[in-house]
């Protein structure tokens, strides 16, 4: 396990700009802002137009970390407490997950929550409570992390 | 003009995850383990982001439609079903293995770590086996019908 802290001012201050990317995407093309539909729709487009956004908006999202290091002056942080096979093999089950479910939680938890939608209210309490269980289990019953 | 101004939509989210902390999979999980040393962040980063997408949503959907395109394009189904929770369950089971989830880790290919790149292979593996297996699905479905 890696120790974080707290960090409730940049947390709010990335949250009300995660909230204002949403609103943007949902005023300029009408579309909610889903990782995961945006991702599909860029890998398997249905025509040059749909797919010219998404790669647009893909663009921009890996180009976060950059315009972050031109103020703060060093990349974002990424540490990874667990072993390789747990990246591969959740990053697996979240495209199975995410395609079954057809949202993260980007869509459902952000999006289809600020639309009252009734399937994002038992998507994200479904995938909160079982990502939960899994780090519960992982680093206190089998003591993974 | 239209995809500067989106670009600048996926700028601004890739942004805020950064400074938000939640492109690293340690303060994810952190946040999961309230049994060990929790770190509340992605809750104040989720609730927040709900909030401005709530009222932002509401003050948008007045208009008939979005600036670049005739209409609203929002999901339109309503089925509580057993896909929807079961996805669910396998996001977060894969969610808690690795900390990494996809809005959070396609910024974070960004900062061109080896590990985000893997996530995001097998994320995309995942993706088309699971269509795959619902084509399957369905054409079983419409060979038992026909």
């Amino acid at each position: 396990m890696i120790e974080t802290t707290f960090t409730p001012v940049s947390a709010a201050a990335g949250g009300a700009m995660i909230g204002m990317a949403t609103v943007m995407l949902l005023a300029l093309r009408g579309n909610v802002f889903g990782a995961t539909g945006i991702l599909a729709g860029f890998l398997s487009p249905s025509s040059s137009s749909d797919w010219a956004w998404r790669a647009a908006i893909l663009a921009g999202l890996v180009s976060g970390p950059a315009a972050y290091f031109a103020f703060a002056g060093e990349m974002p942080a990424v540490e990874v407490p667990v072993a390789p096979w747990m990246v591969l093999v959740g990053g697996f089950l979240v495209g199975l997950g995410v395609t079954f479910g057809s949202g993260c939680t980007s869509g459902h938890g952000i999006c289809g929550l600020a639309r009252g939608a009734r399937r994002s209210l038992v998507a994200t309490t479904t995938f909160m409570i079982t990502t939960g269980l899994t780090v519960y289990a992982v680093r206190h019953i089998w003591g993974g992390m | 003009m239209q995809i500067v101004a989106i670009y600048l939509a996926g700028l601004l989210f890739g942004l805020g995850i950064s400074i938000s902390g939640m492109a690293n999979p340690a303060k994810t999980l952190n946040f999961f383990d309230v049994a060990g040393g929790w770190d509340p962040s992605l809750a104040v980063v989720m609730v927040t982001a709900l909030l401005v997408a709530a009222v932002g949503y509401r003050l948008v959907l007045r208009r008939s439609a979005p600036v670049f395109a005739p209409r609203f394009q929002l999901p339109t189904s309503r089925v509580l079903d057993v896909k929807l929770v079961g996805g669910a369950v396998l996001f977060g089971i894969g969610w808690g293995l690795s900390g990494f989830c996809p809005g959070a880790s396609l910024p974070a290919l960004g900062t061109g770590r080896m590990e985000v790149f893997a996530f995001t292979a097998a994320l995309i593996a995942g993706m088309f086996v699971a269509r795959g297996l619902m084509r399957l699905g369905a054409l079983r479905a419409s060979a038992a019908t026909a």
